[in-house]
């Protein structure tokens, strides 16, 4: 339509710079997922007015780590193209080598940082297979998602099940006033995180890679280098998450973290991340993360049966990249 | 001016499993600053040899000179820093990221450049820089923020020029610069070419449309079934002849 609209007016200098921001808020990725976060929330808060009480935000926030970490790792391997299945298996199997570890008389410290660096060993394994023999990491990480879980329940028949006395606890799990000191650790972590994705050159090149990998390469990008960095991140950040769960529970559980790759997937697509690279942010994560929460305390605290969780999280995972879809296709159209 | 070329390449061989697809193939570019055209149909050997100087393949025999030296092209990282800079026919970008990002994909100016891949992106200047670079080749836009996506096709490639102007140090490779362009975009790229000339950079341009390159081609070479069958000077034969020599 060339015509103007009857009764529009002749569009001012300033019109048309707000017309430009509201296009450009509108086509921002995580834009579905800042909807529906405040739909629920204010949904929530009608039906159980408890919920925005300083209790159930500290509720919120305190277990809120252990799947952050694991979908903002779980973002960035999918912003480069690549896929982690095996992350809910890592999250258990870290912590059970470091008893492990500890059982054999390993000092706590040691036990932590050598569990911590099979975990990225076992994310380089990914991506090492993945991009040597060119196969799909759906693949690789399957194929790993039974490997780890199966090695985490073995070495948990080996340990005794008893948490060990002197481990470092209050480095993860310390309670400060009512938050946990593992929500400091989260943040930490996604602060240098996105200012390693956004803001420095290997962001650049993990962007390239996933959005266009022969023009990342023909531009002199080393994409396996890049892959292979993500992979590692991504399953180091699952076994962290792992450790700061056992720490949480004091209890080593060779079924933890079950499912939690596929929560971590839909946190990730619920925070824009794009399922086919170059796509998401560090705040998309945490969006997702803190959607995912808000729901099951939400539903929890309004007497939902549990059961509607999955649920939840199904049509919230779907809805979320079609209101995605629909706000960029009507944002594309705005003239600005 | 030398009379030494900036490039030669020299009994160039490639075999892609049981396909011969560079037959010893010896030439040169950049004898001063020329533009030289590189004809052939489809399965030529233009491509295999263009992929050969940007470091996406390597030959199985023969070698590089640059300035009469030997040189090593095992990446496209190597081939760009010799001075080679390549605009591929497909165009070379990452559509959800900034156009200023995309100009400095691999190549970012960076704060605290100690820290390696872990530099901080200088963006003003990025941004700065960038828009620069678009205006020394007659790309106005608004801002250099904008995703590469929501660029039209002649747009794109005009990034994809203004990025290998501004690194452009010797040489210029356009693979196929002009398909998919409209009629003016496409006299605007032909326009680029032959500028280049003036400024010292000398170019090698692919294209299996005569049209393109006879008019601005100091010297032509033809390909044809993983050889060179010959090499031309501008005035040489006409463009009905030349193509007949193609087919």
């Amino acid at each position: 339509m060339s015509q103007p609209a009857p009764g529009a007016t002749v569009t001012s200098p300033g019109g048309q710079r707000r017309r430009a921001l509201t296009k450009r808020l509108l086509l921002l990725p995580e834009i579905s997922g800042i909807v529906l976060l405040v739909l629920v929330t204010t949904g929530f808060a009608i039906v159980a007015p408890a919920f925005l009480s300083m209790r159930s935000v500290v509720n919120i926030l305190n277990i809120m780590p252990e799947l952050g970490l694991v979908a903002l790792g779980t973002t960035i391997l999918i912003i480069a193209g690549e896929f982690d299945l095996s992350v809910g298996s890592v999250f258990a199997l870290v912590p059970m080598v470091m008893l492990w570890l500890v059982n054999l008389g390993v000092p706590p410290a040691a036990a932590m940082a050598l569990s911590l660096i099979v975990g990225m060993a076992i994310g380089a394994a990914n991506g090492y297979i993945t991009l040597h023999f060119a196969i799909p990491s759906f693949i690789t990480t399957l194929g790993m998602l039974f490997i780890a879980r199966s090695l985490a329940v073995i070495l948990s028949n080996l340990a005794p099940p008893a948490f060990p006395p002197g481990m470092p606890v209050d480095f993860l799990v310390a309670r400060i006033d009512r938050f946990q000191v593992s929500v400091i650790w989260l943040l930490v972590i996604c602060v240098v995180a996105a200012v390693i994705l956004h803001r420095t050159k290997i962001g650049n090149w993990i962007y390239a890679t996933g959005g266009a990998q022969q023009a990342a390469r023909d531009m002199g990008i080393n994409t396996r280098a890049v892959k292979l960095s993500c992979f590692a991140a991504c399953s180091l950040l699952a076994g962290f998450a792992g450790m700061i769960q056992t720490f949480r529970m004091q209890a080593p559980m060779a079924s933890a973290g079950d499912g939690i790759e596929l929560q971590a997937i839909a946190g990730a697509v619920i925070g824009g991340t794009a399922l086919t690279g170059g796509v998401g942010s560090v705040l998309g994560a945490l969006l997702g993360t803190i959607l995912l929460r808000v729901i099951d305390t939400g539903m929890t605290m309004s007497r939902v049966d549990a059961n509607w969780f999955q649920l939840a999280i199904g049509v919230l995972t779907v809805l979320s990249v079609v209101v995605n879809v629909v706000i960029r296709g009507r944002a594309a159209r705005m003239r600005a | 001016m030398s009379d030494l070329p900036f490039l030669r390449c020299e009994n160039l061989q490639k075999w892609y499993g049981g396909v011969h697809a560079l037959k010893d193939v010896t030439l040169e570019f950049g004898r001063g600053a020329e533009v030289v055209g590189l004809l052939g149909d489809n399965g030529a050997g233009k491509s295999t040899l263009i992929k050969i100087l940007s470091g996406a393949h390597r030959p199985d025999t023969g070698r590089i000179l640059i300035d009469g030296a030997p040189a090593r092209i095992r990446s496209p990282r190597d081939s760009m820093n010799l001075g080679i800079e390549t605009i591929y026919q497909y165009t070379a970008m990452a559509p959800q990221m900034s156009i200023a990002r995309n100009i400095f994909i691999g190549r970012e100016p960076t704060r605290f450049n100690w820290l390696g891949p872990l530099g901080l992106l200088d963006r003003k200047m990025m941004n700065r820089v960038a828009l620069q670079a678009l205006r020394d080749v007659d790309l106005h836009l608004r801002s250099a923020d904008t995703p590469v996506e929501e660029l039209s096709g002649g747009e794109r490639q005009g990034v994809a020029i203004a990025r290998a102007m501004h690194f452009r140090s010797k040489m210029l490779i356009l693979d196929e610069p002009t398909n998919h362009l409209s009629l003016k975009e496409t006299t605007k790229v032909l326009d680029y070419v032959a500028a280049l000339r003036t400024q010292g950079v000398s170019s090698i341009f692919i294209s299996h449309n005569l049209h393109h390159i006879y008019p601005i081609a100091d010297r032509m070479i033809v390909m044809a079934r993983g050889a060179v069958v010959a090499e031309l000077n501008r005035g040489d034969l006409s463009i009905e002849e030349v193509a007949r020599l193609i087919v």
